[in-house]
């Protein structure tokens, strides 16, 4: 009862708010087309058959809820899973390299901190140069990281997933810092009376300690490498993967197919981010944290 | 400087738990520098049950951690168990039970108490009777797979003090341990440190702010007082080793009670 009143209505009452703005905005956003349509084609409408008429458009300019709907259910659920409309088909390449990018981001980002927390020349060499990373448009640097592996016969999977690695490294950097920093003094003044090696606290006292800071940054991280992923398949014209499901969508002006496939991502990364954070939980407790 | 102790002193210093000498040290701050201590004399004999008392400031904390080898002194010497504090350190020559319980929140008590165990590299076996042998002496049996949060205050520190005690070392130092607990569970808790005292024949360096608990705890009271951080009176209880709760009530406590009260308004305690 608590979740229901405490979540479900008020997720639901935004929800019910942002179809009822689209609807409105779908209607007079499709209305100027609509207008010139029915002019050339000499068709008087009565007000109502006009506000059906642009909410049914084949290549709306912004295509109504229902139409995303029913594109995103026929090509999830009506379609094999191996044609090349099947949205399930596309966010499986996407997935694909998006977790193997987030595998290597956060490998990479443990590591970083590791180095960064262990050794103070780490610490400042290297921080501003993580920093400035993320403040180059992921955009420019993604066609240029394809060609040069290209050049070098790096093809497919490789490439996209270097390029979600690029993005979803750097939360898992700086909240593992935090993460590895964060044990109080007198817990370090007590691995100190007992003469232990920075070893064993490394591993007895700093480890456990960031565990849900790496959960956290987890989370931002898989999102991140999703949109790396995305980005990565929309300079190389691929011919599979969300990316490439929007790029065409945008070539024939087939905008329902794009709502359509931002729909299949943002499911995609919704359930990313819920099984990271379940995997949080479980951790967590099984460390023995108070249930919340 | 002189490192190892001479032959002669050889006798002196297997009783001598703590002897500190001229000891100062001065934290360098923003707002210049701080004498936390400042020419300390002591000697805290094998067995001993030694309080230190006074206002904040005055180097209680500081003296503990100089002991533990947490903080260096910048003058006089100090040697622990006849070592430098860094030797006595890395022989384990001591246990610490901090201001608060400081158990690791992801261990259950049995294994926050084996935590030093661990770093000491025993085996399993060893390390499984050393924890219900020192639980059973804190009254935590039946609690080893708890989590610190599903026990109450006084029984976290209950078990960060086995946990000082898992390894057995001669000296016990403790800062401030009950200082976050309510009356009825301190009172509960120093009867139970006295018996624990009494059984294990520790040394125990015990910082505290309060009058009654360093008296009803202590064979002697050391009374220091702040700016710069000294010792000012050192206080002998007379009081038998034997004592039940109510002999804070008795003439012989109040008058000694009276004396550290008297101490504390000698080094200025009371003013501002």
């Amino acid at each position: 009862m608590d979740s229901l009143r405490d979540k479900i209505i008020p997720v639901t009452t935004i929800l019910l708010g942002l179809v009822a703005v689209w609807y409105v905005a779908a209607v007079f956003m499709n209305a100027p087309f609509q207008r010139d349509l029915d002019r050339r084609g000499n068709v008087t409408r009565t007000t109502l058959e006009f506000v059906q008429a642009t909410l049914s458009q084949p290549k709306p300019t912004l295509p109504a809820p229902h139409q995303v709907a029913a594109n995103f259910f026929e090509n999830t659920f009506l379609r094999k899973i191996t044609s090349n409309r099947s949205l399930v088909y596309h966010s499986w390449v996407t997935l694909s390299s998006t977790l193997v990018g987030f595998l290597f981001g956060t490998a990479l980002g443990i590591a970083i901190a590791v180095g960064i927390v262990h050794l103070k020349s780490l610490d400042r060499s290297l921080m501003p140069w993580i920093i400035a990373s993320q403040t180059i448009p992921i955009l420019a640097i993604a066609p240029m990281i394809i060609v040069v592996l290209a050049a070098v016969n790096v093809t497919g999977l490789i490439p996209k997933a270097l390029i979600s690695t690029y993005l979803s490294f750097f939360p898992v950097a700086v909240g593992m810092v935090k993460g590895l920093r964060s044990p109080e003094i007198m817990h370090l003044d007590l691995m100190h009376t007992y003469n232990a090696s920075a070893n064993q606290i490394f591993w007895k006292l700093r480890v456990p300690a960031s565990v849900p800071f790496l959960f956290a940054s987890m989370k931002v991280a898989v999102a991140a490498s999703l949109v790396g992923a995305i980005v990565g398949e929309l300079p190389t014209g691929a011919v599979a993967g969300i990316g490439s499901k929007l790029l065409a969508g945008s070539y024939y002006s087939q905008t329902i197919d794009i709502w359509a496939a931002l729909v299949a991502g943002s499911v995609v990364a919704a359930l990313l981010v819920a099984l990271v954070g379940l995997a949080g939980k479980i951790v967590e407790r099984a460390m023995g944290a108070q249930p919340a | 400087m002189k490192l190892r102790p001479s032959v002669q002193q050889d006798d002196f210093m297997n009783t001598a738990v703590v002897s500190a000498s001229g000891l100062s040290l001065t934290f360098q701050t923003n707002d210049g520098p701080v004498n936390a201590l400042s020419d300390v004399d002591l000697t805290i004999g094998k067995g001993e049950f030694v309080s230190f008392i006074g206002p904040s400031g005055c180097g209680k904390t500081t003296f503990l951690r100089v002991i533990a080898d947490l903080e260096k002194p910048t003058a006089g010497s100090i040697l622990v168990n006849g070592m430098m504090p860094e030797q006595a350190r890395e022989a384990r020559a001591y246990g610490y039970v901090f201001q608060a319980a400081a158990l690791l929140p992801w261990r259950t008590i049995e294994k926050n108490v084996a935590l030093p165990l661990e770093v000491m590299g025993m085996s399993q076996s060893e390390q499984r009777a050393r924890v219900s042998r020192t639980l059973d002496m804190v009254n935590l049996t039946g609690f080893e797979k708890k989590y610190p949060w599903q026990l109450s205050g006084g029984m976290q520190q209950r078990a960060s003090i086995a946990r000082a005690l898992a390894f057995d070392a001669d000296l016990l130092l403790m800062d401030e341990p009950f200082g976050a607990l309510d009356e009825i569970v301190r009172d509960h808790l120093n009867k139970q440190l006295l018996e624990l005292w009494a059984r294990t024949d520790k040394t125990i360096c015990f910082v505290t702010h309060s009058i009654p608990e360093a008296v009803y705890l202590s064979t002697r009271i050391v009374v220091m007082s702040p700016r710069p951080g000294r010792v000012t009176d050192v206080i002998e209880s007379n009081l038998p080793r034997e004592r039940p709760l109510h002999i804070r009530e008795t003439p012989q406590f109040l008058e000694i009670a009276h004396r550290v009260r008297d101490g504390l308004r000698a080094g200025h305690s009371y003013e501002d």
